[in-house]
């Protein structure tokens, strides 16, 4: 498979796209670039246009307005040429549960025209480890397994950029686990790859995020980045009556968030100082314990959430 | 508790009617479903209250004179008047009466010899020679009939012919290709199409619409493969098993009904071949339309149904009003059923078969055509 003539340093650069279904917008004007080599974490709640995103990325949806480059290839004009170099997970399994494992993999690497499907497809199995599966039914293999085979059918072909939707949604924290080892592996070889996934935690797992939700682009950056773009400013409460505190604060001014977070409850406003004015009353009393804690990108997630309802209804 | 009972007691006609209200809220949402429904009773009704006629009138006829006179002109007339025959073709040898019969554009050919006029004169009782392509012993059966009366009325008002007790000439009949009139080797060659185009249409029609609904499409697409690609894979097996069960349907009519091979075996192959490609591309078609696997069957079925009834296998073609016939030609099964009689009974030849097989190849690629081009290359 020849590379692209230049490998742009960045991999996916696109701009305003916008996408609308029977009237209802779901993506709109939305911006993303994203480096070469990095893991980029696309997180935001369901339906908040991820898939659809990442359906005009690599062609498969023409976007109503709005441009832009994959791996150097214009995303309107040159959709076969990316086909070629990215390997697209879905988010359902889309490989075909009537053949087996080995009958999966060499079907994807004749597609791509690789010279050698049947070592093409017994090298992925070792390197999947399903080693002794690979005579197993697909439709029979679970849910684990299952990602894991359609990651190793997208990485097949070698591409230069991953597209992942949702690839550890019902999967088991183990698996989950292996599965971000596997792509860090990938990324290490220079591969790039974006992740979508509604887990807040997996955040982690990435050098970049960007935040989406009702079609929104609400943030983008490192972890760090984003949570210090916020201007959050965050107090976990515990103790005792949590919930009625947490009824009295809501809504008062200062106060953007309250949010229970484990044994204690998170408070917070984007104004420190409206914010301490509010809960001034409250840090008097005996059976609560008031400490100003960072925001988590939880929080920040359900603030900008907050503030994206308020400006696309 | 009590809500517990109340459930129980809540009762089967309620639960049975929860499930009638959902059904009638899916299909209401199915529309193919729904016009399946108003669509097959009429035209089922249409196609056999106005098309279907098992008595077929003004059927295509080949005439040689081979003098020219006032006789054989009325004899002529008389046999147009019985208004089973047409008179489409005038010839001039017997070599093109063979080759108008050889390639079905005319059911009947009709020979007045030369001396028939002078032969009648003199009271010989001459024979007039009628050929009848019996294929289908249905189609010419009736007019083979009408014949008998012919010769007693034809010649009436010739005042030039001595009146006699017996008829002033005879009619030689020849049911040409199935001189006994089975009427199974009409049915096997029929049936091997119509069982071809049922079973291709339903592999392709499926085709798509299963990568659908199974969800393998969006991978499929996400992929760097064309839809002409896909298309070619996913008809090129079936050719193949289209090709077997032909092979199967043939050696058991040959072999149970002995069903004659008169014409070129590796012809036959050829052709049907063709038009297994034609039913498959048919059915990848509807497959590309479709929205599900239960709608392209019923596109499936609403292409079968004037198949089955337009293409002169089960009824005859030459008995059906021109509009019909026109959607008669517009369908495979009918250019198929032509080229399996005329090879297997007839002995025909490629060139005695061109246009039915142009036909099919045309059809084949309009077909491909619209599939290629409706084939939903994004998700959009």
């Amino acid at each position: 498979m020849p590379a692209p003539a230049s490998v742009p340093a960045i991999a996916i650069d696109v701009h305003g796209l916008t996408k609308s279904f029977d009237g209802r917008v779901v993506v709109r004007d939305l911006s993303l670039k994203v480096k070469r080599g990095t893991i980029y974490g696309f997180l935001g709640p369901n339906g908040s246009g991820k898939t659809t995103t990442i359906r005009m990325l690599c062609g498969l949806l023409t976007p109503d307005r709005g441009e832009g480059r994959c791996l150097g290839f214009d995303i309107r004009r040159e959709a076969e040429a990316i086909k070629r170099h990215i390997g697209y997970m879905t988010q359902r399994f889309s490989l075909y549960e009537d053949l087996s494992v080995r009958e999966n993999l060499e079907f994807v690497a004749r597609i791509y025209g690789l010279a050698d499907p049947a070592g093409a497809a017994r090298a992925m199995i070792d390197r999947l480890g399903l080693g002794g599966r690979e005579e197993q039914i697909a439709g029979s293999l679970s849910g684990g397994w299952k990602q894991r085979l359609a990651l190793g059918a997208c990485t097949l072909p070698s591409p230069q950029l991953l597209l992942l939707d949702e690839p550890t949604a019902g999967v088991d924290p183990k698996a989950r686990r292996e599965f971000w080892n596997e792509i860090h592996a990938l990324a290490a070889d220079g591969l790039t790859a974006l992740v979508s996934t509604h887990y807040m935690d997996e955040a982690e797992h990435c050098h970049e995020i960007a935040y989406i939700a009702y079609g929104v682009l609400l943030a983008h950056g490192t972890v760090g980045e984003v949570i210090e773009d916020s201007h959050l400013v965050t107090y976990a409460v515990s103790g005792e009556g949590l919930t009625e505190l947490a009824h009295e604060l809501g809504g008062r001014p200062g106060v953007d968030m309250v949010a229970p977070f484990g044994a204690s409850l998170h408070v917070s406003g984007r104004d420190a100082k409206a914010l301490e004015q509010a809960i001034a009353p409250y840090r008097k009393k005996s059976k609560l314990e008031w400490t100003r804690s960072q925001a988590s990108l939880e929080d920040v997630f359900i603030d900008l959430m907050g503030k994206a309802r308020d400006n696309y209804p | 508790m009590k809500a517990l009972a109340s459930f129980a007691t809540g009762g089967l006609w309620q639960r049975a009617g929860a499930m009638l209200v959902k059904e009638f809220l899916q299909l209401r949402r199915d529309r193919i479903t729904f016009a399946t429904m108003i669509m097959i009773p009429l035209i089922q009704l249409v196609l056999f209250g106005y098309a279907i006629n098992t008595n077929p009138r003004d059927m295509p006829t080949a005439v040689l004179l081979q003098e020219s006179s006032d006789v054989g002109r009325s004899i002529l007339k008389a046999i147009e008047n019985t208004r089973y025959f047409k008179v489409t073709h005038l010839v001039r040898d017997e070599a093109e009466l063979d080759r108008l019969l050889a390639s079905g554009r005319v059911l009947f050919a009709i020979e007045v010899p030369a001396g028939f006029e002078r032969a009648l004169r003199r009271g010989d009782r001459p024979a007039l020679l009628i050929a009848a392509d019996a294929t289908d012993p249905v189609a010419t059966g009736s007019a083979l009939g009408a014949l008998r009366e012919l010769v007693q009325t034809a010649l009436q008002h010739e005042h030039a012919i001595p009146d006699s007790p017996v008829a002033a000439f005879e009619v030689r009949q020849h049911a040409r290709y199935n001189p006994a009139g089975a009427s199974q080797l009409n049915i096997v060659p029929g049936l091997l199409g119509t069982i071809l185009t049922l079973t291709m249409l339903i592999f392709t029609a499926l085709s798509v619409t299963r990568e659908i609904e199974r969800g393998t499409m969006e991978h499929l697409l996400a992929m760097p493969i064309s839809p002409l690609e896909i298309m070619l894979g996913k008809i090129a097996p079936y050719i193949l098993v289209g090709f077997l069960q032909a092979t199967l349907i043939l050696v058991a009519g040959v072999t149970l009904f002995a069903v004659p091979v008169v014409g070129d075996l590796s012809l036959l192959a050829a052709l049907t071949t063709l038009f297994i490609a034609t039913n498959l591309s048919f059915g990848y078609t509807f497959s590309t339309l479709a929205q599900n696997q239960l709608q392209a069957v019923q596109m499936s079925m609403m292409f079968f149904l004037p198949n089955m009834l337009l293409s002169g296998f089960l009824y005859p073609f030459a008995g059906m009003p021109v509009w019909a016939q026109w959607i008669g030609e517009c369908l495979p099964l009918t250019h198929f059923i032509r080229i399996v009689r005329a090879i297997l009974l007839k002995g025909s030849n490629l060139a005695d078969l061109h246009y039915d097989a142009l036909v099919l190849a045309l059809l084949m690629l309009v077909a491909m055509a619209i599939a290629v081009t409706r084939f939903r290359r994004t998700l959009d």
